[in-house]
C-alpha cells in the first residue's frame, strides 16, 4: 500500500496479526496484517495466512446478512494476508464483561450458529462495545458448518474463557450467555449443551 | 499426628512418584525463611515397554514393585537421612494409571503410619508446575504443560492454575508416542521422533492443523500421518511434518494466550518440553510477545520425585494440613484446576 509510514500507527501486537491504525481515503481504518511467522514451516504458514485472511473478508460482511454487527471491510489482500476495515473507536468486552453483555454475546452466537457459522474463536476480546452497540471481530478461524459438534465446540470455548480469564464472573456470566443463546436459536440448546459435556469428557482427566 | 509444629528452620520431605512409566522417590529440604527449597537425592526407575507396544498399567505396576524397595533405599541413603528425620511423606494421587498410583500410594501409607509422619497427597500435574517454577525462578509465567498425559495452557488466578487452553482429545505426547509406536518405536518415541525430524530433509509433508480459539485437536494429524505412512511416504520427513505441524498449532495457542493475558514470562514444563524443536518455536513466539521463555531443567521435565515432594512441602507449609491414612485415596482423573493453590497469591 502506498500510504506513508509515519501516519501508520502500530496499536495492538495480536497474538495472530498485527493491527495498524492508517488514513483510508481520509477516513481512520484498521489494517490487520497476518505476519509471516518465523516459528512456523513456510509452506504451513503461506497456507494458513492467505486462507484465514480470505474466511475473515468473507464473513465480515457475509455476517452482516444476519444482523450480526461488525467493521466494514474496506479492502483485502489475500497474498500480503492483509485486510483493511472500518475502525471501531469502542471498548474491549474482556475489560467491561457483564451479565447482560455476555447475554448479548449469547444472542449474536445464537444467530450465527442458526445461520451455519461457526466463528471458532469466541474471546471476550474479540468483541467490541460501541454506543451500545456490540460488534464482533476475528473472523479468522470461521467457517460455515451445521454440525452440532461445531457449535458445541464454539459454546465450550467460550465457557473455557470465562473459567480461566473471567473466572470471578463465570457463573453468572456462563448463565446469562446460555440464556441468551436459548432465547434467539431455532436449535435445541439441550442437546448441543449435551454434546459440549460430551466434548469435556473426551479430553483426559474430566 | 496431626499439627505436627516444627520449631527448626528446615524441613524434610519425601516425594513418591509412581504415576505412569516412572517410579521415584526423592528427599527434598525446605527453607521455611526463604521460602525455597534443594533436592538432596532422587533415584529413578522407568519401565520401559516392548518396542511397538504402550506401557502396560499392570507391567508397570510390577515395575515398580519390584523397583520400589531399591529406590527408596537409595534415595535415603544418598540423602544420608533416616526415615525418622522426615517432616512428611508424600505421594503422587492422581492424576494417572491406576494400578501405578496405587503401588505409590501404599508405600506413602506406610511410611506414614510406621514412622507416624503427615501424609501429603499431591496433584502430578501441579507438580511439574511448581517444580519448573522453583527450578527455572519464574514468578507469574503463562504455563505450557506438555507430557503424555497432559496438553495444557495454564495461568494462575484466583487460588487456581486456570486452563486457557488445552487438548480437546489426544495430548501431545499421546501423539508422538501412538505414531513412534506405529513404526515399531518403544514409548516414549520422543526422544526418536526428534532424531528421525532432525535428520531428515526437511521436506514438508501437508498434515492436517487444528487449531478451535485456544483449543487444540491432534487425533486428525495422528490419522493423517499413520495413513501416509500406508502410502509409504518417508518417516523422517513425516516425523518431521507432525513436528512442525503439532508443535506450530502448540505455539500458535500459546501466543494467543500471551496477547490475551499479557504475562511476560512463559514456562513450559512436562516430558515434551524437552524437545529443542518445541523450545526454539516457543522461544520465538515469546519473543514476539516481549516475553522470556523459561522450560524446566532437561532431567526434571519428565515425571520425578522431586515435583511430588516440592509440592507437598509447599502445600504443608501453607497449611499444615495433611490426610489420614483411611481417607487417603487416589484419583486417576483427579483434574489441575480443581485443586487449590494456598501458598500462592
Amino acid at each position: 500500500m502506498g500510504i506513508l509510514l509515519l501516519q501508520v500507527k502500530l496499536i495492538k501486537k495480536g497474538a495472530e496479526a498485527d493491527i495498524y491504525l492508517i488514513p483510508w481515503h481520509g477516513k481512520d481504518a484498521i489494517s490487520k496484517i497476518r505476519k509471516v511467522k518465523s516459528y512456523r514451516n513456510r509452506y504451513l504458514d503461506d497456507n494458513i495466512r492467505k486462507k484465514r485472511t480470505i474466511h475473515e473478508a468473507n464473513m465480515l460482511s457475509n455476517v452482516k446478512k444476519f444482523g450480526i454487527t461488525t467493521p466494514f471491510l474496506y479492502f483485502m489482500d489475500p497474498v500480503q494476508a492483509e485486510i483493511i476495515m472500518e475502525y471501531i473507536q469502542g471498548t474491549n468486552v474482556k475489560d467491561v464483561l457483564s451479565d447482560s453483555i455476555a447475554f448479548k454475546i449469547g444472542r449474536y452466537v445464537a444467530i450465527l450458529h442458526d445461520n451455519n457459522v461457526i466463528h471458532g474463536d469466541l474471546t471476550t476480546s474479540n468483541f467490541i462495545i460501541k454506543d451500545n452497540s456490540l460488534f464482533l471481530i476475528d473472523f479468522g478461524l470461521s467457517f460455515f458448518s451445521e454440525r452440532i459438534e461445531d457449535k458445541a465446540v464454539d459454546l465450550r470455548l467460550f465457557k473455557e474463557v470465562l473459567s480461566s480469564a473471567h473466572i470471578d464472573l463465570f457463573k453468572e456470566a456462563y448463565e446469562s450467555f446460555i440464556t441468551g443463546y436459548s432465547s434467539s436459536t431455532k436449535n435445541n440448546i439441550n442437546k448441543i449443551l449435551r454434546v459440549v459435556g460430551e466434548i469435556e469428557k473426551r479430553g483426559r482427566y474430566s | 499426628m496431626n499439627e505436627v509444629t516444627k520449631i527448626s528452620e528446615t524441613m524434610f520431605g519425601l516425594g513418591i512418584e509412581s504415576t505412569a512409566h516412572t517410579f521415584s522417590c526423592s528427599i527434598m529440604e525446605y527453607d521455611i525463611v526463604k521460602r525455597n527449597g534443594k533436592i538432596i537425592s532422587e533415584e529413578r526407575s522407568i519401565y520401559k515397554a516392548p518396542s511397538g507396544s504402550g506401557i502396560h498399567p499392570r507391567e508397570a505396576s510390577r515395575h515398580h514393585m519390584d523397583k520400589s524397595p531399591e529406590i527408596l533405599k537409595q534415595c535415603l541413603k544418598s540423602a544420608n537421612l533416616l526415615p525418622t528425620k522426615l517432616d512428611i511423606i508424600s505421594y503422587s494421587a492422581g492424576p494417572g494409571l491406576g494400578p501405578c498410583l496405587r503401588v505409590g500410594a501404599v508405600i506413602a501409607r506406610a511410611l506414614s503410619s510406621f514412622y507416624c509422619k503427615p501424609l501429603i497427597p499431591v496433584n502430578h500435574a501441579l507438580g511439574h508446575v511448581e517444580l519448573g517454577m522453583m527450578l527455572t525462578g519464574c514468578n507469574d509465567p503463562l504455563v505450557l504443560l506438555v507430557s503424555g498425559g497432559h496438553t495444557m495452557i495454564l495461568a494462575f488466578a484466583n487460588k487456581r492454575w486456570r486452563v486457557f487452553g488445552e487438548t480437546l482429545d489426544l495430548t501431545i505426547g499421546q501423539l508422538l508416542d501412538q505414531f513412534g509406536r506405529y513404526i515399531s518405536l518403544s514409548s516414549p518415541c520422543g526422544n526418536k521422533i526428534e532424531e528421525f525430524a532432525t535428520n531428515s530433509s526437511h521436506d514438508y509433508i501437508p498434515l492436517p492443523y487444528i487449531v478451535k480459539g485456544n483449543d487444540v485437536s491432534f487425533s486428525g494429524l495422528l490419522t493423517a500421518a499413520k495413513s501416509n505412512i500406508k502410502k509409504g511416504c518417508d518417516i523422517q520427513n513425516l516425523c518431521f511434518s507432525i513436528q512442525e505441524t503439532s508443535f506450530a498449532m502448540l505455539t500458535e495457542v500459546v501466543e494467543r494466550a500471551l496477547s490475551f493475558t499479557q504475562k511476560k514470562e512463559v514456562l513450559i514444563v512436562g516430558g515434551v518440553s524437552a524437545n529443542t524443536r518445541l523450545q526454539d518455536m516457543l522461544t520465538q513466539a515469546a519473543e514476539r510477545q516481549d516475553a522470556k521463555l523459561y522450560s524446566c531443567p532437561l532431567n526434571y521435565s519428565g515425571d520425578n520425585g522431586s515435583q511430588i515432594a516440592w509440592t507437598a512441602l509447599c502445600d504443608y507449609q501453607s497449611n499444615h494440613r495433611n490426610i489420614e491414612i483411611e481417607n487417603s485415596f487416589i484419583n486417576q482423573s483427579w483434574r489441575l484446576d480443581s485443586v487449590d493453590v494456598n501458598w500462592r497469591f
